[in-house]
């Protein structure tokens, strides 16, 4: 019988208590969970310093500072002839054009009694951007009955203005530089003042093309934004159908032997390769030996495919070899035979894994750089290309090599723009990586 | 010796023996998983409108044999079948035989249930549909309807043919998979362990059913419970490390066996 009045005493094997072995094994854990959130929270913390930068540099970019105020289209100027024949038109350059606006600019401070005091002609016409009066050329030329009406403009202010606006530009600053002044400076707050300069939503920062380095504000990603659309739409069109079938092939019917080994070495190297190696190969192949256009999406995008495949591949077999055999048995035991299988069941199973292997790849490939460099991507296009398919020859640039191409420029106003190009990426991968996850929920069943 | 025979309760003596003619006739078969002999040498009559059960350890080679006959070892790329099996006097290792016409004549339902992440209706429908053996909706829904009946799943599931075949109860499923090997019309039924993860009222809902469908096919079950092969089945093959040691009516292999093996076997000293 127990004796209950003998006082408690732990005995050696009893599970209240922890042993000196239990307390370390406890503290190894303890100390294994707290290295995994250190780790965890500074790559958290890196990738928020990274946004915040990126951001902080790069919002300003979707504004831009437009100057606003009527302009008369006077003929006698613009239609030296008066027969308003186009290429009779087209003899006016932009410096025609130039100064129409600024004699308009003039008047219309004038007629609101804006003091220009201390500020000459030119430096009144350095206010509004280079780019305006190629614009308001093309638009008259296209248009010709806007001759002798007054319209009311918001054309592009100059690069220095638009940088006074979002504090680039300070007084300071304005003392050492030739294309603005300190004067011109309190003009601009004056402007502000009386509702004629604004900064509102930059559209033209996503259809725009590119720039030149004087024009900062006119710079815009719309050749960009083209070319890797049309990029992303031909890597999708010619990767997805031959790495879905080159999986299926591999994973399904192919002998398991020395040379689908060596394949399966093959396809994880290529997915190591490095990317400017690619861009090398298209460079020779694509370009040299096959003779498609430089710079042109097709190339890029059969360079870019390159690099894509085997990541799509890669995952496509994971995603089937996921489907239980127990399938595959059911479908061949009621007598499909192989082919009928994989297309009836093991595919639609492997369908989510496949969709976001795909997606994740693409996506991957939007942010492709190296190789487009070396293939002519990063060369300055301003005019946009065609509508596919002849477009998909024509020259473009992409979205990363945009970034690239921005970041390298002298004018601090590339800055802005640069990390607004990054932003736009980041938009297209975010909407990309969305859509996969969106597509895993709807298409995956259980079973 | 008797007293030692867990088998005597049932009553197996009792059991109807038909006499028909043989629907299956292997003979000699081996089966060879690269360098591992896993089939030596067997020789079975598979006797129609039949229930025969093969018995034996794991790894004794039943399943392979199984599997022989509706050529599913033919997946398994190492798994090289010598030997002679005759189907209605036809061999199903022949150079002509599409093995996929061949599995539409001998069905086989799983170990584990495998139903078609799909509707109840399209699980059973699946097998006439890509056999053509339907010419209309109409008739695919009467074949559907009384495959279901057969395995007795219809008043189960009849007002929910659309819900996906995955959310049945373990034993629905089973049976669904039953209704669907069974829908292509096959000759032969193959069961590997149907039972085994099944609960004891599935199991027995499973093996009334398996004696239901002897009166139109053969059915070929191989068991690891001793009990069920007892109960379901009219002839029972025993395995052991790859041989058929032995090969007759049911109740003489549980009451009476010839070898000391199977002796062994049945009343619990190997296996």
């Amino acid at each position: 019988m127990t004796d209950l009045t003998q006082a408690p005493m732990t005995p050696a094997n009893s599970i209240l208590g922890g042993s000196a072995e239990m307390r370390r094994r406890n503290a190894a854990e303890a100390r294994f969970r707290l290295y995994g959130m250190v780790a965890i929270s500074i790559s958290l913390g890196v990738l928020a310093i990274m946004l915040w930068t990126i951001f902080a540099d790069g919002v300003s970019a979707f504004r831009q500072a437009k100057l606003t105020f009527p302009i008369t289209l006077s003929s006698e100027v613009l239609d030296p002839k008066g027969n308003a024949n186009r290429d009779e038109m087209a003899k006016v350059t932009t410096i025609g054009y130039g100064k129409l606006i600024a004699a308009a600019f003039e008047a219309e401070l004038t007629a609101r009694g804006i003091s220009t005091e201390g500020i000459s002609a030119k430096d009144l016409a350095g206010l509004i951007s280079k780019d305006a009066p190629g614009v308001l050329r093309a638009e008259v030329l296209a248009d010709p009955s806007l001759l002798d009406t007054v319209q009311n403009r918001s054309i592009l202010a100059a690069g220095r203005v638009d940088g006074y606006l979002k504090g680039r530009v300070t007084r300071e600053t304005a003392e050492r530089d030739n294309q603005i002044s300190p004067a011109m400076l309190d003009l601009t707050d004056r402007l502000i003042e009386a509702g004629i300069l604004s900064a509102p939503f930059n559209s033209r920062f996503l259809t725009s093309p590119d720039a030149s380095d004087q024009r900062p504000e006119a710079a815009g990603l719309g050749v960009a934004i083209l070319g890797s659309a049309y990029m992303m739409l031909l890597v999708a069109l010619i990767c997805v159908p031959i790495g879905v079938a080159a999986s299926i092939y591999l994973e399904e019917f192919a002998p398991k032997n020395r040379l689908t080994d060596v394949i399966e070495v093959n396809i994880s190297n290529l997915a190591a390769v490095p990317s400017i190696v690619f861009g090398i190969l298209g460079l020779a192949v694509f370009i040299n030996f096959a003779g498609f256009p430089q710079s042109s999406p097709l190339v890029g995008a059969l360079v870019i495919s390159l690099m894509t495949l085997p990541t799509i591949i890669i995952a496509t077999r994971a995603a089937i070899r996921a489907v239980p055999p127990s399938i595959r048995g059911a479908a061949l035991g009621v007598g499909a035979s192989k082919m009928q299988t994989v297309f009836h069941h093991v595919l639609p199973l492997a369908m989510p894994g496949i969709l976001t292997g795909a997606i994740l790849g693409l996506a991957s490939a939007l942010g492709e750089t190296a190789p487009l460099l070396l293939i002519g991507m990063v060369a300055f296009v301003d005019n946009y290309p065609a509508a596919p398919p002849e477009g998909l020859l024509d020259p473009a640039t992409a979205l990363p090599v945009q970034v690239y191409a921005w970041a390298s420029r002298s004018d601090p106003a590339f800055i802005e723009r640069s990390s607004g190009a990054i932003i736009v990426l980041l938009a297209f991968l975010v909407v990309m990586n969305v859509t996969a996850i969106l597509l895993r929920r709807k298409f995956e069943r259980r079973w | 010796m008797e007293d030692m025979n867990p088998m005597k309760d049932i009553q197996t003596e009792e059991r109807a023996v038909s006499s028909h003619a043989p629907r299956i006739t292997a003979r000699g078969v081996n089966v060879h998983y690269g360098e591992t002999h896993a089939l030596k040498d067997v020789n079975v009559d598979i006797l129609s409108n039949t229930v025969t059960a093969f018995i034996g350890p794991s790894g004794c080679g039943k399943s392979t044999f199984l599997r022989c006959i509706n050529r599913m070892n033919d997946t398994v790329a190492s798994a090289r079948v010598t030997g002679e099996i005759l189907l209605d006097g036809e061999d199903i290792y022949d150079r002509r035989v599409d093995p996929v016409r061949l599995r539409a004549k001998v069905g086989m339902v799983f170990q584990k249930p495998n139903p078609f992440p799909k509707s109840i209706y399209d699980n059973v429908a699946y097998g006439p549909k890509i056999h053509g053996l339907t010419r209309s909706k109409a008739e695919l829904d009467a074949v559907v309807e009384s495959c279901l009946r057969k395995a007795a799943l219809w008043n189960e599931v009849k007002d929910r043919l659309d819900a996906p075949g995955t959310g049945l109860s373990g034993g629905q499923q089973q049976r669904l998979c039953i209704a669907r090997a069974i829908a292509t019309s096959p000759e032969v039924l193959l069961m590997d362990e149907p039972c085994s993860a099944l609960d004891p009222i599935a199991t027995a809902q499973v093996e009334e059913l398996i004696d239901e469908l002897r009166s139109q096919f053969s059915v070929v079950i191989v068991t690891h419970s001793m009990q069920q092969a007892a109960r379901v089945s009219q002839r029972t093959a025993f395995f052991h490390l790859g041989h058929l040691v032995e090969f007759g009516e049911t109740g003489q292999i549980f009451t009476n066996p010839k070898d000391s093996r199977t002796e062994s076997y049945i009343t619990g000293r190997i296996g």
